[in-house]
């Protein structure tokens, strides 16, 4: 079997288009007080690109984030060499915020249960809620996303990759052949 | 870049320039860990870290120890007067039974040279030199770098001067070491009985004159006088070593760049190798490699837990 594209660059974006405005219509009261959180690589850059359409359409900019979870993860007694580790940004204060927590693939759950971890050391939020852009199944964990831009169930012997323009100067979400962890 | 492969950190010697940029990069993220309201990650958990510190140490040995706190590791300390070194345990004996004890970590710092290298070829658990003799003491110019990078954005290029006792200090190897790694122009300089005309083979210049190694330069790096060193052969009088090789204000004013860094390990003999207003002054970044100690000890933990007996093998 070949790599099948899933999503072409129109696709991704309308996509992030539409998960803005889930997000808008479940936190209408409460657009202020959100702030919006990726974790890297890549949920970043959909963080920022939500809050870009949140702005548009609602005039309020929320604060975007950025969490590396590799400190939090649950592998590290098992693997050898040590990752490099991105930098923790968090704009404001989450005390009694709403954190969009957003990822681009999710599949066993375990990056968001660190992500999870990390983000209740920083403050405690009033509520936490969970954006993807693609849910590929495959959950280990009982993690449950709110809003969700594709859901796919794919093979676990397959790769999920997503590509943004920011980080791979392309856009698209190909399932790859290339087996989940080895790219 | 490549990940970071070492079991050990026996010196920088036997680091690559990656690695040692590896370092810094990972210390930099720890030191946001430093800020946050909660200042401790689970990184670590379930790994178990000894001190052996066969010297007096506060400074060092507390950085360590916040260092493996933060990263949620459990620590044991062995120091010199409560250990069975005092009834005749060989170094050896000690390390084999912290790990019978499952100790993944050992810390050590030791007035041999090279004990932490023999300690690394007969243990599985990783090693990390606090300072052996007059050898290396790789995790003080390690915060040092990072100092310089935070300050500098680049090591390359930089004009470092180290003044003090050269011969007796494995601050000054080590750092020497790493600059010239990372491509800085450095200066050694202090009275002839503390600088041996063979460091030249390091690649630096030597200089026995203090303008020379303060004129045009980026950085300078005082070291502490070991006062023990008194009446001997290498320090026979104090008075004199202040008046060559003491850096004060009247001597900052006349040959230094306006903006100057002072650096030292301290902690610092007042009014010896280094005027009080000049360490407590503005030129002083003495307070921050503090801090940056405790960053580049957790990234050092953090690193070598991937490798050794601790974490998985590849």
């Amino acid at each position: 079997m070949g790599n099948k594209k899933l999503l072409d660059r129109d696709g991704v974006r309308g996509l992030i288009g539409s998960l803005a405005s889930d997000i808008i219509n479940r936190n209408r009261k409460n657009i202020e007080n959100i702030c919006i959180i990726g974790i890297r690589n890549r949920g970043d850059i959909l963080a920022e690109r939500l809050a870009n359409h949140i702005y548009k359409e609602t005039g309020i900019k929320p604060p975007v984030g950025a969490i590396d979870i590799t400190l939090y993860r649950d592998d590290l007694t098992t693997i050898g060499p040590r990752p490099l580790i991105g930098p923790s940004e968090i704009p404001c204060s989450i005390d009694n915020r709403i954190v969009i927590l957003v990822d681009d693939v999710l599949y066993t759950g375990r990056t968001v249960r660190a992500a999870l971890d990390e983000l209740v050391d920083f403050g405690r939020p009033l509520r936490i809620e969970l954006a993807v852009l693609v849910d590929r199944g495959g959950r280990e964990l009982p993690i449950c996303p709110d809003y969700v831009g594709i859901k796919e169930e794919v093979d676990k012997r397959l790769n999920v990759a997503v590509y943004l323009e920011e980080f791979d100067g392309e856009e698209g979400v190909v399932v790859k052949k290339e087996e989940y962890g080895k790219v | 870049m490549e990940r970071f492969k070492q079991k050990h950190l026996l010196g920088i010697e036997e680091l690559s320039r990656d690695e040692i940029d590896s370092i810094l990069d990972t210390a930099i993220i720890m030191k946001s860990v430093l800020e946050r309201r909660i200042k401790k990650v689970p990184t670590l958990r379930g790994i178990t870290v000894a001190n052996l510190f066969f010297e007096p140490s506060t400074r060092t040995l507390n950085s360590f120890l916040i260092a493996e706190r933060r990263l949620s590791a459990d620590t044991i300390n062995v120091s010199m007067s409560f250990s069975s070194v005092l009834k005749g345990e060989t170094l050896l004996d000690t390390a084999r039974n912290l790990e019978a004890m499952r100790v993944d970590m050992v810390v050590i710092r030791h007035s041999v040279p090279c004990s932490p290298h023999y300690l690394a070829e007969r243990i599985s658990a990783s090693v990390i030199n606090a300072g052996d003799g007059a050898h290396e003491h790789p995790t003080q110019a390690l915060l040092d770098m990072l100092t310089l990078r935070e300050k500098f954005g680049n090591i390359e290029g930089l004009k470092v001067s180290i003044i003090g006792d050269i011969l007796h200090s494995r601050v000054a190897r080590s750092l020497t070491m790493g600059l010239l790694k990372e491509g800085a122009d450095v200066i050694l300089c202090g009275p002839p009985t503390f600088l041996p005309e063979w460091f030249e083979d390091y690649g630096v210049k030597i200089t026995y004159d203090l303008k020379e190694a303060i004129v045009g330069r980026d950085v300078i790096y005082v070291l502490r006088i070991q006062m023990e060193r008194q009446d001997t052969a290498f320090l026979p009088s104090l008075r004199e070593y202040i008046r060559y090789y003491s850096v004060n204000r009247d001597v900052l004013n006349r040959y230094a760049r306006k903006d100057v860094i002072i650096m030292h390990p301290g902690p610092v003999n007042r009014g010896v190798e280094l005027a009080p207003d000049v360490a407590d002054g503005p030129w002083s970044l003495i307070l921050h490699q503090v801090t940056n100690g405790i960053a580049v000890r957790m990234a050092i933990l953090y690193l070598l837990s991937g490798i050794g007996s601790s974490g998985g093998v590849e």
